[in-house]
């Protein structure tokens, strides 16, 4: 048997999950998609208790509109999301990052709750959760609260989320129309983890940037908006000379980890690469 | 001891029904309780995609899904692939196209490959070396499995892409 020992529980609903939360006291992990947690049980790296599996839950799983907001169940499954005609129309840049989320057979199981109950600094989703300005819903036994994007991650693999909690949905404005968008990244094969990522949109109105939205992925402990490089296209334009500047000051803006897959330079020197190729595509995109 | 756990499920169309502890991987329950030893184990957390299945019609990672998780469910497993005595289309093109060296990845190739044709049945060249890099191919003959691909997406009915550039 590759995984420790632990109690194994399949709740029907989110309030009988909640109840096995507060019983084991912090000492049981929620299985969402498991393209993460079954990995570090399989390693061993992970010794819970118990596990509640959501996968039984199926109220988690629908994507809605309502009032310009785009909802998804925590248990929303990456390739629904990818197919999903609301998310096309409305979310195309969390489209984009789909597809760029591990591969077909994880995204069949991967969960967009997941992912972000996770907090990888370089995965896809909390780097467009965090551009896109989007929130979460997370119920405990007190009830549900809303945690803005910007105060859901707090460093490396770890969240706001308190142990007897759970992610329930995530909502996320929707994009304005004509609205240009880019997720670049790089990685070493198709399908990592990115070296480092960049989520880009722009809001055009003539030759003006009404709003341009940078955050990174892979380039500290959380994704991390670039909100000085922002700036300098919303004042200047979307010419190419304000999106030279904007990816000089991104890579300023950064002050990434070395580890294993690169040096600490070499991602400085990627997010400005990255971050001109994201603009430039997403002004190519925009319309207005 | 864990509290055993009974899971029903059907392989192949076959109704099964086990015991195994609730840690037990499903591609072990695969291969070690119900015999079905198609499904390979490779790295054993989700990176190389040797154990790859359909799991309800969908591709899936068997080293990272228990078998707890698939009571109720219905699996497809390579022995499930071919009907009557004959090979399905991907088993034949994969034998035409050389799409197998060792074989050891072949199993994840297929099931992987059998998804991915369900939503792109007509790839281009780059479609389908995206669709197949959540596989990992140790003799590295990949060439031989896109061309497989290729040709079995052909035989099922779609039209190949005209390819832009070269």
């Amino acid at each position: 048997m590759k995984p420790p020992k632990f109690d194994y529980h399949a709740p029907r609903s989110v309030d009988e999950a909640l109840g096995l939360l507060q019983r084991y006291g912090g000492d049981a992990k929620v299985l969402a998609g498991g393209q993460s947690l079954m990995p570090l049980l399989n390693f061993r790296l992970s010794r819970p208790a118990a596990l509640v599996d959501l996968n039984r839950i199926p109220s988690l799983a629908y994507i809605t509109e309502q009032d310009g907001q785009v909802r998804l169940g925590a248990m929303t499954r990456q390739r629904t999301i990818e197919f999903s005609p609301v998310v096309k129309e409305r979310l195309p840049l969390l489209r984009e990052a789909t597809k760029l989320v591990g591969h077909l057979p994880i995204r069949t199981r991967g969960t967009i709750g997941g992912s972000l109950a996770h907090a990888d600094p370089s995965a896809e989703y909390p780097a467009v959760l965090t551009a896109l300005e989007g929130e979460v819903v997370a119920r405990g036994p007190k009830g549900e609260r809303v945690i803005k994007a910007k105060n859901l991650f707090r460093t490396y693999l770890t969240t706001s989320l308190e142990p007897d909690e759970i992610l329930v949905e995530v909502r996320m404005p929707a994009m304005p129309a004509g609205a240009g968008f880019a997720l670049e990244e790089f990685a070493r094969r198709h399908g990592d983890f990115a070296i480092i990522g960049i989520a880009a949109m722009v809001v055009r109105d003539g030759p003006r940037c009404r709003t341009a939205r940078l955050t990174t992925a892979g380039a500290g402990p959380v994704p991390l908006r670039l909100r000085a490089a922002e700036e300098i296209l919303e004042r200047d334009g979307l010419t190419d000379a304000a999106i030279e500047a904007a990816a000089r000051r991104a890579s300023e803006l950064v002050s990434p980890d070395a580890d294993i897959h690169a040096s600490a330079d070499y991602r400085r020197h990627l997010t400005g690469v990255l971050t001109k190729r994201a603009l430039k595509r997403a002004l190519g995109a925009a319309r207005g | 001891m864990a509290e055993m756990v009974t899971v029903r499920l059907k392989v192949n169309g076959v109704a099964h029904e086990g015991r195994c502890e609730p840690r037990k991987l499903l591609v072990d329950f695969l291969r070690e309780d119900l015999e079905l030893t198609g499904t390979h184990i490779g790295c054993e957390h989700g990176i190389c995609g040797a154990c790859t299945i359909l799991f309800n019609g969908e591709a899936a990672r068997s080293c990272i899904m228990l078998a707890v998780q698939a009571d109720g469910s219905e699996i497809l497993t390579v022995e499930g692939l071919m009907q009557n005595g004959t090979l399905h289309p991907l088993q034949e093109a994969f034998r035409e196209h050389h799409g197998l060296q060792c074989g050891f990845c072949t199993p994840g190739m297929l099931m992987t490959a059998l998804d991915f044709l369900k939503t792109n049945p007509s790839p281009t060249e780059a479609e389908v070396r995206e669709g197949i890099s959540a596989v990992l191919c140790r003799c590295t003959g990949y060439q031989g499995i896109v061309n497989a691909v290729r040709a079995a997406a052909r035989t099922l009915g779609g039209a190949a892409k005209v390819e832009s550039g070269t």
